[in-house]
């Protein structure tokens, strides 16, 4: 099963309605809670990054029987340092970001204690691709 | 999923229903279809909110009830009052009057169930403090609170604070005062007056618990036509016959409106929300984990929580109305140093604390289209490319709520495509003067 969903530029009042569609999708299936929730904490923590960091982009996730593959995508600034921005509490935030109670840091840490795997690519200038494996069993 | 069934107070009338619809368009857990021209209730679906009970223009849903006249079964018939059904007289009537009218049609003794509110406050806040449970803590005080999340917010069964229920508590104390007084145990029959149909249905199967001690259930709306035709009856000159009873503290009247159990909490950041679709949308961010920092909700699936409840008989703002001035008057004795009904059962507080936890509520949920995920993900495929064929506009005339809940039906329930009006009639050009060429091009 294949779906797809857009990410809009600073468009916080949407964010979260690819983690909910994808929540509600997964408990069709009859997965474990535990497990949806791990799943849903990371892609909502990805689409939070792609709406306050980058220039919007895509989320599309993949469901066969024994797994979930998401693949975020964004056209944004890119990371420079990915082993940096895997640390916890390093955040390049803007103020008016933090304001809002985003950019604390905690997002692609999070990302990774919630994924079985975990592949970020990123070009400076081009954009971050996050890809991440949740195994359901 | 649970094969398991589950009792439900919310029963259709299939000779009275006219197969309007307006429940099942209602229904906030998509439980009700509309079949050989009645409404059906799934019982695996639906969480006793009573939201149908209240559209329904011809009543018949109903709740199941015991017959009135089985109190008569007892020596010693006892009345759990909920404070809500003061809320209904008028404020100039004292409570002991209207619980000596309770006395004048059968009752032999009449408890307060708010009179526990302080020994469950107690049982949440110690559970707290032991550290217990998930992040925010959800009080197990509304029974269709407690539904809803077993059916459609599995994740969350670990977050409601598993301890019996005020009436549970207050049953347990008469009970035991009974008992004391000598009254043989076989001769006390416990009546719960129920504001609502998910409380009837907590009582009948609790959740987390074996049994109730409650043995039998008079529906709110009945027993006030009861005692307000006996008030009539006994006239303005009526007298109340010398009884003492203390009164219920502020706090435990105000305890069933919305805010009430919030206000007795000890937790630093809480929420207190009412009506079941607030709730709903408000327990998706917490599965999200989108909500911090917030120690307790207080969530009730009636608008203005009890006052609301679809067992009442007067307006819902007006019976809150009403408990407020009621338990203003309350504050102001208390401040004259007058004690109140909550310090008799504090008295027991440790015998009644004993054994008020019960075992963890199970998920149960409503939503998976299969046991084994290739088999739900092959049932998944097809309905979402019936989805895509349906024209979303949720009309209801195939029996289903919505057009996704009928690509559920077609792939899990045997329903058929032909069921949509919509596409049988695509062909119809005054459809396509209403709805637009675009929507027929599937």
């Amino acid at each position: 099963m294949h779906f797809e969903y857009k990410v809009i530029e600073g468009d916080f009042v949407n964010a979260g309605i690819a983690s909910s569609s994808v929540k509600k999708t997964l408990k069709q299936l009859n997965i474990p809670p535990a497990i949806i929730k791990r799943v849903v904490v990371a892609l909502y923590e990805a689409e939070v990054n792609a709406i306050a960091h980058a220039c919007g982009g895509t989320v599309t996730a993949d469901i066969d029987s024994d797994k979930i593959r998401l693949v975020v995508a964004d056209k944004g600034p890119g990371i420079p340092d990915i082993d940096l921005a895997m640390q916890e509490g390093y955040s390049t935030a803007r103020p008016e970001v933090r304001d809002m109670g985003f950019g604390a840091g905690m997002g692609l840490p999070n990302i990774k204690n919630n994924v079985d795997k975990l592949n970020v690519q990123s070009t400076v200038g081009v954009g971050t691709t996050v890809e991440m494996e949740v195994n359901f069993n | 999923m649970s094969k398991q069934t589950f009792y439900h107070a919310l029963q259709v009338d299939e000779d009275q229903c006219i197969a309007c619809a307006r429940c099942m368009k209602s229904c906030p857990t998509e439980a009700i279809r509309v079949v050989d021209g009645h409404a059906t209730i799934s019982e695996h679906r639906c969480v006793d909110c009573g939201n149908c009970f209240k559209v329904c223009p011809v009543k018949a849903i109903y709740i199941k009830q015991d017959d009135f006249d089985r109190i008569f079964d007892y020596k010693c018939r006892v009345a759990l009052v909920p404070a809500v059904f003061l809320g209904q007289f008028a404020e100039d009537i004292p409570a002991s009057r209207v619980y000596s009218v309770l006395k004048e049609i059968g009752f032999t003794h009449v408890f307060e169930v708010e009179s526990a509110v302080q020994i469950f406050a107690q049982a949440k806040n110690q559970y707290a403090i032991e550290g217990l449970g998930e992040k925010p803590l959800i009080s197990s005080f509304c029974p269709a609170i407690v539904r809803l999340i077993q059916v459609r917010f599995p994740s969350l069964v670990d977050n409601i604070i598993p301890v019996k229920a005020p009436v549970d508590i207050v049953a347990k104390y008469a009970y035991k005062t009974l008992v004391e007084r000598g009254v043989p145990r076989k001769d006390i029959g416990l009546f719960y007056i129920s504001p609502c149909a998910a409380k009837v249905a907590a009582v009948k199967s609790p959740v987390g618990e074996e049994k109730s001690m409650v043995d039998g259930i008079i529906n709110m709306d009945e027993l006030y036509n009861r005692v307000q035709k006996k008030m009539k009856e006994l006239g303005k000159n009526y007298t109340v016959p010398g009884f003492s009873m203390a009164r219920l503290s502020s706090d435990a009247v105000l305890s069933t409106l919305t805010n009430g159990e919030r206000r007795l909490c000890l937790a630093k950041h809480s929420l207190a929300i009412d009506e079941i679709h607030n709730v709903t949308e408000f327990l998706e961010k917490v599965e999200n984990e989108e909500i911090e920092d917030i120690e307790f909700l207080e969530l009730r699936a009636c608008d203005q929580s009890c006052a609301g409840g679809v067992l009442l008989c007067q307006n819902r703002f007006l019976i809150s109305e009403c408990m407020y001035a009621r338990a203003r008057k309350i504050a102001e004795r208390e401040r004259n140093g007058e004690t109140t009904n909550d310090s008799k059962l504090d008295a027991e507080r440790d015998f009644l604390l004993q054994d008020v936890r019960v075992s963890a509520v199970k998920p149960r949920s409503m939503l998976a289209l299969d046991e084994d995920v290739s088999k739900a993900l092959e049932k998944m495929e097809k309905i979402q490319k019936i989805k895509a064929k349906l024209p979303q506009i949720d009309c209801g005339v195939c029996g289903s709520p919505s057009c996704n809940a009928l690509a559920e039906d077609i792939v899990c329930r045997n329903a058929s495509l032909e069921r949509c009006v919509f596409m049988n009639n695509a062909q119809d050009p005054e459809m396509k003067d209403i709805w637009g060429e675009e929507k027929f091009k599937k």
